[in-house]
């Protein structure tokens, strides 16, 4: 069994309360800059992006690593950054094709999502449903069947 | 200090001086923020008979100790000034991210005084602040500007600015942040014009910390919580947006309609409606700040005469642009509204000024060769927004607002203002809390000084005979005294259809660690209204300016439910001027000073 952080940009409002929370949790005050997770919004057109770690199974960031700093996290299946060995050298943050790995340089700290062990609290304080923890196997299978539930209706009216 | 970052930035534009100062503790403990303190550091720096278009009015743009926090719905910031549409005490707000991107900066507010000689605007990265040249920005509307300022810094700073109707001094020009939230009314953006202030354009990468971290998460996620179950913030208003008002008002028979002048019934209501806008034109919700609600409307309008697309309209612009002028085609009342966005304009008072041109013309009262105008033209709606903007042709007499343009042809009771601001989309003669709180509300024709229609319509947060005068003015005080609070908190209003006092307070406690009651947090909302009330009545305001157009106290409503009513202002005002420790005049007594520190 393992879960996936799953978001769904089209429903994200954009309010940012994610990173509130995680920026809460992991850094005691509230500052978007220290968030795990970032909303790239495109202001004019009201479009909001949760940006944030995929958890790659073939993970740049720790193949990048030379002091073999990133582990996996035996539970979650979560890429963790060992601050004791890393160097700060910020190759992870070049490697990871998302941006979602990256260097908060008033504390000298890697930052990376950990999933928060487990139980993501973005995930419980998202107000719009766009954040949400689901099993890797099954996570996008609302998407197949609101597409097959369009075709139904398509087809169905056509009778 | 937690919850404040404790600073505040002094811009000097006449001499083009910067200076950081430590916020005022004091001034903070006892006005907590935005609103209330910005209204503080105004009234101990102007002069209440300032002219407000002169550099000696100030603006001050100020957050709440709220503001970028985990509260829910806390992205608020304020601009207190003396408003030039009629010269009473200003403070106008408006959410998005521009107020927790400034404190973020490391900044609570900002006070600008004096004129530049050109025009400039003003650069925020954290402790780098600079004013500088917007000579290539004047006369940009506030897309071109937010665009251009965003890639002096980057993508995710955040801008607010003026469009060319600040620059022209339309008297209700409003201020925007990133491209499409307002602060909208009193013409706040007019006063930047006057001193040739462009925008501010923001970055910051600093936190901001509470006093009592878990305590505070804990307030924080039980408001949340309780707007995320509540039936209007948690459904209604993130289902259709502000505009589910529009079916809801005039089935009660409270959307006024042609300028006051007829029953408040729209016989097309339903094609202007937030479930109209929803199953035709609606892309996505989108949130303010760390807002759970996520009322705003991004809105497409993908093809025809009027192919825009944008945010909004809220339930005031479809109102104002929508049965106020018979407008029933929602595709012109967007475009309109997307127009106000982009050249910086209030929709209330020019809907307001072109629904009283309109009467004037139809009653001869304006010639037809000055200004062709009809009922129900969306078109004609469309072009008069960029005429009044750039004040060409008889948009010069719009640009004043409706007051002045009724005075001018010497019927100024045509104009729906109430000190002389347009009053927005609830006919009080249909509520009569909501008049009482016109007439007396501290910026004018307003309904968020006191928003009566939650417990006259929709029964937030008892049930009350919309129709009964009775117990009116002691609900009234305390929902404007309520109000006051919150909007000094950074919260926005939205919050108190699910919570009260007691979570507002409490969020409050943790968050700054000012150890007071609920009651004494309260009070501090009638601190507020009182001093914005000494500063109107030292700008030469009295007890008869606390009163409505003839028309809504003497012209019976001609149909719907609310047939054959009048406001009854006559009984309430009096005992509200009685439970606010106000003498006969209006003028707060010594005692109520006394009580409230501010003798």
């Amino acid at each position: 069994m393992s879960k996936v952080l799953f978001v769904e940009p089209e429903k994200c409002t954009g309010c940012r309360s994610c990173e509130l929370i995680c920026s809460y949790i992991h850094a005691g005050e509230f500052n978007p800059l220290r968030s795990r997770i970032s909303i790239i919004a495109f202001e004019k057109t009201g479009f909001s992006f949760p940006a944030v770690c995929q958890q790659c199974s073939v993970a740049a960031c720790m193949e990048v690593c030379p002091v073999g700093a990133i582990s996996v996290d035996d539970v979650t299946g979560a890429k963790i950054v060992n601050h004791a060995i890393c160097l700060r050298c910020k190759m992870c943050t070049i490697a990871c094709p998302f941006g979602a790995t990256f260097y908060d340089a008033d504390h000298d700290l890697i930052i990376k999502c950990d999933l928060c062990g487990g139980d993501p609290e973005c995930v419980k304080h998202c107000p719009s449903g766009a954040i949400s923890y689901r099993e890797a196997k099954t996570a996008n299978f609302n998407k197949r069947r609101a597409n097959a539930e369009k075709f139904r209706d398509v087809m169905e009216e056509g009778r | 200090m937690f919850a404040w970052q404790g600073k505040i930035l002094r811009v000097n534009l006449s001499d083009g001086t910067i200076k950081a100062e430590p916020l005022n503790r004091e001034y903070a403990e006892q006005y907590i923020g935005a609103r209330g303190l910005g209204t503080k550091y105004f009234t101990e720096e102007v002069d209440p008979r300032v002219d407000p278009l002169s550099p000696e009015n100030k603006v001050i743009i100020m957050t709440g100790p709220l503001t970028g926090t985990f509260a829910g719905s806390g992205g608020r910031y304020n601009v207190v000034t003396k408003g030039p549409l009629n010269g009473t005490i200003a403070a106008s707000n408006s959410g998005g991210t521009f107020g927790p991107e400034l404190k973020y900066a490391g900044w609570d507010g900002i006070i600008f005084e004096g004129r530049a000689d050109s025009p400039v605007y003003l650069s925020i990265y954290n402790d780098q602040v600079e004013l500088k040249s917007a000579a290539e920005l004047w006369g940009q509307d506030v897309f071109a500007t937010t665009d251009a300022l965003k890639a002096t810094m980057d993508e995710e700073a955040k801008v607010c600015c003026i469009g060319p109707a600040g620059e022209n001094l339309v008297k209700y020009a409003c201020i925007m942040n990133e491209y499409h939230r307002a602060a909208g009314r009193s013409g706040v953006g007019a006063v930047m014009g006057s001193k040739n202030l462009k925008a501010i354009v923001v970055k910051g990468t600093l936190g901001i910390v509470v006093e009592d971290p878990k305590a505070f998460m804990a307030a924080a996620i039980d408001a949340r919580t309780k707007l995320r179950e509540h039936p209007v913030s948690g459904e209604g208003l993130a289902a259709y947006g502000t505009n589910i008002l529009v079916n809801i008002l005039n089935e009660h028979g409270g959307l006024p309609v042609k300028n006051f002048s007829e029953a408040a019934v729209f016989p097309n209501a339903e094609k202007i409606s937030g479930e109209y806008q929803t199953e035709k034109y609606l892309v996505r919700n989108k949130g303010c700040f760390g807002c759970t609600i996520g009322c705003g409307r991004v809105t497409d309008i993908p093809k025809g005469p009027f192919k825009s697309a944008g945010e909004g309209p809220e339930y005031e612009a479809t109102w104002t642009f929508g049965s106020n002028l018979a407008v029933d085609d929602f595709e012109a009342i967007c475009r309109a509204n997307f127009l106000c966005n982009e050249l910086g304009l209030d929709p209330i008072t020019l809907g307001g000024t072109i629904a009283c041109a309109i009467e004037l013309v139809e009653k001869g009262i304006i010639p037809r060769a000055t200004a062709d105008l009809r009922w129900g033209d969306g078109a004609m709606l469309v072009d008069l927004v960029t005429k009044a903007a750039y004040r060409e042709g008889f948009g010069d007499e719009l640009a004043e607002g409706s007051y002045r343009l009724a005075e001018k042809y010497g019927y100024p009771e045509y104009s729906m203002t109430v000190k002389k601001q347009e009053m927005p989309a609830y006919d009080p003669r249909a509520q009569q809390g909501i008049g009482l709180n016109y007439a007396t509300s501290n910026r004018g024709g307003c309904h968020v000084r006191g928003y009566m229609t939650s417990p006259e319509i929709l029964g937030i947060p008892v049930k009350v005979d919309p129709d009964d005068t009775e117990g009116k003015p002691a609900l009234l005080k305390l929902f404007q005294d309520l109000t006051a609070l919150v909007d000094a908190s950074g919260l926005c209003l939205f919050v108190t259809f699910a919570i009260g006092l007691p979570e507002i307070a409490a969020q409050l406690r943790t968050a700054t660690g000012l150890d007071l009651s609920d009651d004494e947090y309260l009070l501090i909302g009638e601190r507020i209204w009182n001093l914005e009330r000494l500063f109107n009545l030292q700008a030469g305001f009295a007890a008869e300016d606390d009163t409505l157009p003839p028309r809504l106290l003497k012209e019976p409503m001609k149909g719907g439910p609310h047939a054959g009513k009048v406001v009854q202002l006559g009984i309430m005002l009096p005992e509200y001027y009685q439970l606010r420790g106000w003498n006969e005049q209006g003028i707060p007594t010594e005692a109520k000073l006394q009580e409230l520190r501010l003798a």
